[in-house]
């Protein structure tokens, strides 16, 4: 049903949204735990930035990262001289493209959930003992657990989508940067609309079911988060 | 201010900016017992609870001196964290950890403890405040009233050098507050840990505190031992009819064929409905104000039964103008009583005269 190459994309793409979402959710939820509790002035810009790539095309940011992870660009200096080479039209060069392209799907998500636990929970938890650390650990990530399940839903679907971000940086390499969203592409650029039309009902198929879950489990979950302090 | 190892000092000026830009000052300078129950009255908005916050480190002080029994909590701007200060605290609503079971709930703390804390102490608190039928269940699964419990057990369970309480029983309905009054109680009873207990209900004060600190706009207005404090005439918060006395006494003899109980306090002795409370065991009663009448001569022709030879020590102007109140003096014990000012005008009692006050009402609190 599908060709060798169409396969090779499907499981590209799978590896890498699995990479972006665990990446994402180790670096997101501090962040959102940061920008959720914190008062300082920098919330307002860490906040925007991070949600720059909601409004951005994913052209302007695949164009930046191309110049800074290019070979003359001040990380691609710096990959070349660890003899890493540089990262752009690479593997790791779509995956960090793909964390930043993803960020806000991940970590707004999370910082609603941080948001929504409120104070007091923490203030009982000071009061029996726990250190700062702890306190996000045992009660802060338990309770948003929710929020966790809908960023790693939401990062993940997010990636298997994106295009433009990784046809910027990451070009078109058979089994290191060919994802579907770029399999598709070229299948439609050969008028090959047999082959485009199965990938992209998969895609169809895939982002209906995600979504359905991220619905469905939010409605259950929702009570769980209100039930504090009721 | 002396670090005394049994008491608990606190001076705070806390500055509180809050949301409709008013700034509230809670300007406080407190020697508490290190033991017993610490009733803070006052109404809401009198900075109660941030004093209590305050205490326990969850609102940040740029300057005060918290010292409990001993123990340094803050001085000036050394401030010791939250979760370094041994402080149970039970907040007004439920603060149970909603994904937590009741164990696992109860146990967070114990976990955490810096020292090794006793299982028969583990044992006598789940005992005490009821919770075996209840180890297994969510937050969510329990009543407004068992919650309360688990999360004083919780608090208590610690250990902690202080429990704070911050009107425990607000968000319960009637019936419910009595279900867990006794566990209050008994908490007082049977463990020795000072407990600061936040409340605006005169009743739980009633029952519960040794100890009260009346707060107003952030200041202290009156402090004192609960029977003192009561009976003083001024008091700076109009109780109306709840206004009245509290005092210790002891149950002397029952009475089978009346059902009633002599009680013994200091200086005198009154007849109170048997509640099944044992010889020899100690009781609070409680005589309201308005339940206490005058007279020159010792009337036997009434029904009251309990009258008691006073003196007079103090008459001062009730809120409503057509009553007085008087502050009588029995033995050891302060009684108020709520006379309307013709009837004082027509006995023409002064201070220092020797009355008889007909008691009405006598209830026993615990």
């Amino acid at each position: 049903m599908f060709s060798e190459g169409d396969v090779t994309a499907i499981f590209l793409t799978l590896r890498l949204a699995t990479t972006v979402t665990l990446i994402l959710l180790v670096l997101g939820a501090p962040l959102a735990w940061w920008l959720a509790r914190t008062n300082s002035r920098l919330k307002g810009p860490i906040g925007a930035l991070v949600a720059l790539p909601l409004v951005l095309p994913p052209t302007v940011l695949g164009f930046y990262l191309l110049l800074t992870l290019g070979p003359n660009g001040p990380i691609g200096q710096v990959t070349q001289s660890l003899d890493l080479g540089t990262l752009a039209f690479s593997y790791s060069g779509l995956v960090i493209g793909s964390v930043l392209y993803s960020l806000p799907f991940v970590v707004q998500p999370l910082q609603n959930a941080f948001e929504a636990i409120g104070d007091r929970p923490l203030e009982v938890a000071a009061t029996l003992g726990a250190t700062p650390i702890d306190r996000y650990f045992s009660i802060a990530i338990p309770m948003a657990k929710p929020g966790f399940f809908t960023a790693a839903i939401l990062g993940f679907a997010h990636t298997v989508g994106e295009f433009g971000v990784v046809l910027m940086i990451g070009g078109n390499i058979p089994g290191e940067t060919r994802v579907v969203s770029v399999q598709i592409y070229d299948h439609v650029e050969a008028l090959a609309y047999d082959e485009a039309n199965r990938l992209a009902l998969l895609m169809i198929v895939f982002s209906f079911l995600v979504l359905l879950s991220v619905y469905g489990f939010r409605k259950k979950s929702q009570r769980q988060i209100l039930s504090f302090g009721s | 201010m002396t670090a005394d190892s049994n008491t608990i000092n606190i001076a705070i000026q806390h500055r509180l900016n809050n949301s409709r830009a008013q700034t509230f000052c809670l300007d406080v300078n407190l020697q508490l017992p290190g033991k017993g129950i610490t009733a803070i009255f006052g109404e809401s908005g009198s900075g109660k609870t941030t004093l209590l916050r305050c205490l326990a480190g969850l609102e940040k002080m740029l300057n005060g001196e918290i010292h409990v029994k001993g123990l340094v909590w803050q001085s000036g701007l050394e401030i010791k964290p939250v979760h370094e200060r041994r402080v149970g605290y039970v907040f007004q609503e439920s603060s149970l950890f909603p994904h937590l079971n009741v164990e696992q709930n109860i146990s967070y703390g114990v976990k955490r403890s810096p020292v090794m804390l006793s299982k028969p102490n583990y044992e006598k608190i789940i005992e005490l405040m009821g919770l075996y039928s209840l180890l297994e269940r969510f937050p969510e699964q329990l009543s407004g009233g068992e919650r309360q419990r688990v999360a004083i057990a919780r608090a208590l369970l610690i250990e902690p050098d202080i429990l704070l309480m911050d009107e425990p029983l607000a968000s319960l309905d009637g019936r419910r507050k009595q279900e867990i009054m006794p566990y209050l109680e008994s908490m007082h009873e049977k463990f020795d840990v000072p407990i600061i207990y936040v409340t605006h209900s005169i009743d739980e004060v009633a029952r519960l505190a040794d100890h009260l600190v009346v707060l107003q706009e952030g200041t202290v207005m009156t402090e004192g031992l609960l029977g003192e404090v009561l009976a003083n005439t001024d008091l700076p918060i109009k109780l109306g009819e709840d206004t009245g006395v509290v005092f210790e006494a002891r149950v002397a003899e029952r009475d089978d064929d009346w059902n009633l109980l002599r009680a013994e306090f200091l200086g005198g002795e009154l007849w109170v409905r048997d509640g099944g409370d044992s010889l020899d065991q100690s009781i609070r009663i409680r005589v309201l104000a308005r339940d206490v009448s005058l007279a020159l001569n010792a009337h036997t022709d009434t029904s009251i039964i309990n009258r008691l030879r006073c003196r007079i020590e103090k008459i001062h102007e009730d809120e409503d103008r057509a009553m007085l109140l008087v502050r009588l003096v029995v033995g050891e014990v302060k009684l108020l009583a709520r006379v309307s000012r013709r009837s004082a005008h027509q006995l023409a009692i002064k201070i220092g005269d020797e009355v008889w006050a007909q008691i009405k009402g006598v209830a026993i609190l615990r």
